[in-house]
Formats: C-alpha cells, sequence, structure tokens
C-alpha cells in the first residue's frame, strides 16, 4: 500500500490542477500539461533503463520518432495506388483501413490509427531488440556514443526521406480514436478529455514501473546497477534483463511518441534530434536517476516551462546548464537527496 | 569511374578524412590522460574557426588564426579547470553527462553569439574559384592547405610526445598515473595541457577547414562523432592508428557519394561506427588483450 501512496497523489494533484484551471480560467494551461505529460513518460521510461538497469541511452528521441513517424506515415499516406498489394488488400478486408475522399474529391485509403499505432509499437519493439542485442554488451563512453549514433541515424533518416516529409515533417495527422467518444486530438473541444487521457496513461504507467522495480526484475536491475559482475556470479541473467529493459523503455518512448503525433497532429524531425535525447537524460539527472517518481515531477514540471517558453530562446541552454550544475554538485538528483529526507523529518514529526 | 573522377573523390576523401583525423587524435590525447571521452571535443574545431573568422575583422588572417587557437586553447584550459579538475574518481557515466552538457552550454553559446548563419575564413591563397590540378582532378589550394596544416600537426604532435619532456610527461600519465604522480609529475596539470593541446589542435583545424566546409554553430556534433570513429576505429588510445583510420573513414565517404545520396552519407559513417563498436571494439589496429585491460 505504500508504494501506491505516490500514486493516488498523483491522481488527486491531476484532478485538482484540472480543477485549478478550470476555476482561474487558465484552461489554456491544459494543452502544454497534456503535451508535458507524453514527454514525461519518455522520461520515467528512460528513468527505468538509466537509473534502475544503469545504461545510458543517448537515442530515446530516436524511439519516439520511430513511433511518432511510423504512426504519422501510416495515417496519412494514401494506399490507393497500392491497392492491388495483396498485403494492403488484406489490411482492407480486414477492416483496418478507411476509405474517403480528401478535398478535391480524389478517392484515398488510410490505415486507421489503432492498425498503424500497432505496427509502429511492433516495428519498434522489432528495432529496440536489434539494436540493443549488440549495444548493451557495451559500456560507458562506447555505450553513451553507440546509442548516439543510433540516434543520429535516426535523425538523419526522417531528414532525408521523403517518406517522412523531410524537413518538414507530416502534418494533418487525424486523430486517434481510442474509445467511442473518445480520441486523442488537438480539437478545442476534446481538451479536458485528452488531458486526462494523457495523464491517465502516465499514471498507467507508473503503477506498472513502480511494480516493476518492487518486484523480483526490480531487485536484479539494483543488483546490475551496483556491480554486474557480481549480479552475473549470483545467477542473475544480467544481459537478458538489461535487453528487456531497453526495449520495455523504448516502448514506452513510441507510445509518447505515438499519442504526441495524433494530439499535435503532425511531427517533425526536431523530435528526433540529439537535443530532445540529451533533454530527456537531464531530466532523468535532475530527478535523480534511480528515482522514477522525482523523474516525473521534473519531467512534468521542466516541460511545462518549456512548452511556456520561459526559457525564451536559451531552451536548449538551459537544459545544458540543469546537466552540468546536477552532475557536479549532486550528482544523486535535487529530489534524491534533499526532498525524501526533508519528507522523511516532516513524517516523523507529524507522527 | 575516369582517372580524373576518381581523384577527386580521392583527394576530398584525403581532406575531410585528416580533419577527422585530428578531431579523433585531439579525443586521444584527453582520453590517454583522464579516461574521458570529451564530448565537447568538435566543439573546439567550431569554436576554433568561429572566433578566428570574428577576429579577421581587426586583424590580418595568420595572426588571426594564431589569436583564435590560443584563445580556443584557454577555453579548453578553462574547461578542465571549472568543471574536470576538481572532481575525485568521477563515474564514467558522470563525466559523460558533464561533457556533453559542455558541448550543448558551448554550441548554444555560438548561436547566440554568432547567430544562425554559415560563415567562413577567406580563402589563404587565391579565391573560391582559383584551382590546381592534381592527377586530372583540379581542386582549390585550399585543399592542400587543409592536408599540409594537419599533415604537420601530426608529425608535430608525434615529436613531442617523443621528444620533449611535457611529451614524456603526458606519455607517463597515460601509461600509468599512480606512477607517473610518484616520479613528481603533476597529473593534474598534464590533465591540463592535454586539454589545452587537444582544444589548439582542433582550434587549428577548425581554421583551416572553413574556407571549403564553412562554419556553423552546430558543426561540433558531427564532427565529434566522425572523429570518435576514428578515434574507435584505429583503437582507442592510439593517435597514429588514427590518422590512418581517419584517411580511410573520409576515402568511404567521399566514394559512398557515388552509390548513395549525399544525405545518407552520415549515416553510413555512423553505421561503421556501430559496426566497429559491435564487432572489433578495440579497433583495426589495437590488440583484443590491451584493450581489455582498459577501463571505458
Amino acid at each position: 500500500m505504500k508504494r501506491h501512496l505516490p500514486l493516488i497523489f498523483l491522481v488527486l494533484a491531476v484532478i485538482g490542477v484540472q480543477l485549478l484551471t478550470r476555476a482561474t480560467g487558465a484552461a489554456f494551461y491544459l494543452t502544454p500539461l497534456t503535451m508535458a505529460a507524453y514527454y514525461s513518460l519518455v522520461v520515467v521510461g528512460l528513468c527505468l533503463l538509466m537509473g534502475y538497469a544503469g545504461q545510458i541511452s543517448l537515442g530515446h528521441a530516436g524511439f519516439f520518432a520511430i513511433g511518432g513517424y511510423l504512426s504519422a506515415m501510416l495515417t496519412t499516406k494514401n494506399l490507393m495506388p497500392l491497392k492491388e498489394n495483396s498485403l494492403i488488400a488484406a489490411c482492407d478486408r480486414l477492416g483496418l483501413l478507411t476509405h474517403g475522399q480528401d478535398m478535391f474529391g480524389e478517392p484515398f485509403l488510410h490505415m486507421q490509427p489503432w492498425p498503424a499505432c500497432g505496427c509502429a509499437i511492433l516495428a519498434t519493439v522489432v528495432v529496440a531488440y536489434a539494436i540493443g542485442i549488440p549495444v548493451l554488451k557495451l559500456k560507458g563512453h562506447y555505450l553513451a556514443m553507440a546509442t548516439l549514433g543510433f540516434g543520429i541515424i535516426v535523425y538523419r533518416l526522417a531528414l532525408a526521406s521523403p517518406l517522412f516529409g523531410e524537413a518538414d515533417g507530416i502534418s494533418e495527422v487525424p486523430g486517434f480514436p481510442i474509445l467511442p467518444g473518445l480520441a486523442v486530438s488537438g480539437d478545442f473541444s476534446a481538451r479536458v478529455s485528452n488531458y486526462y487521457l494523457a495523464w491517465g496513461l502516465v499514471a498507467f504507467a507508473m503503477w506498472l514501473l513502480v511494480n516493476l522495480i518492487h518486484s523480483r526484475v526490480g531487485r536484479a536491475l539494483r543488483a546490475i546497477h551496483g556491480a554486474e559482475g557480481a549480479a552475473n556470479a549470483m545467477g542473475v541473467d544480467t544481459a537478458r534483463y538489461k535487453l528487456n529493459t531497453f526495449v520495455l523503455s523504448a516502448v514506452l518512448a513510441a507510445i509518447a511518441g505515438i499519442f504526441l503525433t495524433h494530439y499535435n497532429g503532425g511531427i517533425g524531425p526536431s523530435e528526433a534530434g540529439i537535443t530532445k535525447s540529451v533533454r530527456y537524460v537531464a531530466i532523468v539527472a535532475i530527478g535523480g536517476m534511480a528515482n522514477l517518481w522525482g523523474a516525473l515531477t521534473m519531467g512534468a514540471l521542466l516541460n511545462i516551462m518549456s512548452l511556456r517558453g520561459m526559457f525564451g530562446s536559451y531552451d536548449d541552454a538551459v537544459f545544458g546548464a540543469i546537466l552540468i550544475v546536477i552532475m557536479l554538485f549532486a550528482p544523486q538528483g535535487l529530489l534524491g537527496i534533499y526532498l525524501p529526507a526533508a519528507l522523511k523529518r516532516l513524517l516523523r514529526r507529524g507522527a | 569511374m575516369t582517372l580524373e573522377l576518381f581523384s577527386q573523390y580521392l583527394l576530398a576523401g584525403v581532406t575531410y578524412g585528416i580533419i577527422y583525423a585530428i578531431v579523433g587524435i585531439g579525443f586521444n590525447i584527453i582520453y590517454n590522460t583522464t579516461g574521458i571521452i570529451n564530448f565537447a571535443q568538435g566543439e573546439f574545431v567550431m569554436l576554433g574557426g568561429m572566433t578566428a573568422i570574428s577576429l579577421t575583422q581587426w586583424l590580418p588572417l595568420p595572426l588571426a588564426i594564431a589569436v583564435a587557437v590560443a584563445v580556443v586553447m584557454l577555453i579548453g584550459a578553462l574547461v578542465e579547470i571549472l568543471f574536470i579538475r576538481w572532481l575525485d574518481h568521477p563515474s564514467v557515466l558522470r563525466m559523460i553527462i558533464i561533457t556533453i552538457g559542455l558541448s550543448i552550454l558551448i554550441r548554444e553559446a555560438a548561436l547566440h553569439l554568432w547567430g544562425e548563419g554559415v560563415r567562413s575564413l577567406p580563402y589563404f591563397v587565391g579565391n573560391e574559384i582559383t584551382t590546381v590540378q592534381i592527377l586530372g582532378a583540379r581542386v582549390s589550394p585550399q585543399v592542400l592547405w587543409v592536408i599540409g596544416v594537419c599533415a604537420v600537426m601530426v608529425l608535430a604532435l608525434s615529436l613531442f610526445f617523443r621528444y620533449t619532456l611535457q611529451g614524456k610527461k603526458m606519455q607517463a600519465c597515460a601509461a600509468n598515473r599512480m606512477a607517473a604522480t610518484l616520479c613528481g609529475i603533476s597529473a593534474r596539470n598534464m590533465v591540463t595541457l592535454s586539454f589545452m593541446l587537444s582544444a589548439g589542435i582542433g582550434a587549428l583545424a577548425g581554421c583551416v577547414m572553413s574556407p571549403i566546409t564553412y562554419t556553423q554553430y552546430d558543426i561540433g556534433t558531427g564532427l565529434a562523432i566522425k572523429g570518435f570513429t576514428v578515434a574507435i576505429l584505429g583503437g582507442l588510445g592510439n593517435s597514429m592508428a588514427a590518422v590512418a583510420a581517419g584517411l580511410l573513414l573520409g576515402l568511404i565517404e567521399s566514394f559512398s557519394v557515388s552509390l548513395v545520396p549525399l544525405a545518407f552519407q552520415d549515416a553510413i559513417s555512423i553505421s561503421l561506427l556501430l559496426g566497429i563498436l559491435f564487432f572489433r571494439p578495440h579497433g583495426l589496429f589495437g590488440s583484443k588483450d590491451a584493450a581489455a585491460l582498459k577501463d571505458f
């Protein structure tokens, strides 16, 4: 029960913030709040990988982009010329495609968001395994450079492929109907429901991750972080645990990418950039590495500030500076040392 | 492929290759004395070019380049003194994150100082249409400047490490830091010196390449990853092998243009990096047993 206390707190905070924006008429805050939720999803996934399994990834924006771009491409690309293709025809018969007409009256054939989302996640899993198996054998600088290289390749491919819209990215991505009457979309009227949808997803992911780190898997991961050789000697299958954690955190990033793309109605190559990957790492570091709730708090806070334009043109510089200051003076993270200690003191006094 | 086209690609490959080699040597110098991969290495190259371009407003070209190199060396020393020197046995992860943060800060500072525009130094000899003919290929004399200056730098560095006291002290720190300290060498000063040295060679390379490759605030990341590829390809810590690896990468890149679109050029060299990391992390010329003793 105790470990789920923060989860209840999160749910209450989410509801509280929505009521607050409603009461103060600051409903325009809901959009950055929703976007911040999706970015936070990437951050908590990366936190599991960096803080608990002890493996750095400088390519998480790449997984975000794979999810977002694939889902965007499949739901906007006109499959009409490929209609005769047996695979496309089979998809059509299964009801996975939508027929319609564009504004010029030309017929088009798109994939529906659910199968597109499925394809994107599947592709992410495949890529994450393909990259993860060789990459996770590396350590330290080599691991950092290899994941950075992966991120740059995804960025370059997005930037150079006409299929992914080159420098313009993909726009006019349709909404994603999750349930009848509930869709991920940037519609003005659906702002509140999208806010709850996004944070509901984050809460669900947190519930999953918190349970995971308190299980046998979590203990194994902490053992790997502490001393990989020792963990191996004790019979922990370190390679498998590292790989599965890597894939799980990649999938979380991809899901965030898919949802945010449908929410924004588009995606551009900057989402795949190195600065985005570094930003995720920065937030995990500030949150305190092995601290899921810290990562979530800082992820939400800093992303909202950034999305509201509070850092102006110094956006990337702010994250770079934060990264250095934290690593120099408080490598355990701000929330890692100060906040839990302060909370404990408070609780003790209360009791 | 005609001979002309072949030698054109060859010269382009050698030009880029030797620049990558210089960046790779910069990685090696710092890695040898500290065990750190300095992710901000590419930013030194950018800073060198940018500073020299600004200084040409007031100074003649050779002086501007000399001052720019000195300024960047100073920045390199400052970076080491402010961010690295006083850390006590930092973990690898911590150092990676700090140097990445540094590279972002330097890049953003350059963006605010010099803007997004593409800049370049004037050609050292002639102008953009002056050409010389080599092996049937027509190239700018600047290409010869790049190759010449970088080759001299490589030579000077190897002489420095082999025959001067400072160079030998740095070698000693690289071989065994504890033993070097016991012999009265200040390992900390050697680390500062290594940062200055690698900042300096990066800055000079940034100046000579500027007329033909142009300088922009964000060229650092690309150069760093190429330089790192070269350093790994040659075997981390081995500077002379980095030259061979640099030329190899430059040639692969320039000849790949005839097979795949230019936009995918970066993807090719990074795939090469991944391939090397996966299959031969001790490098083409390195020894597996020696690499096993090192700490990455």
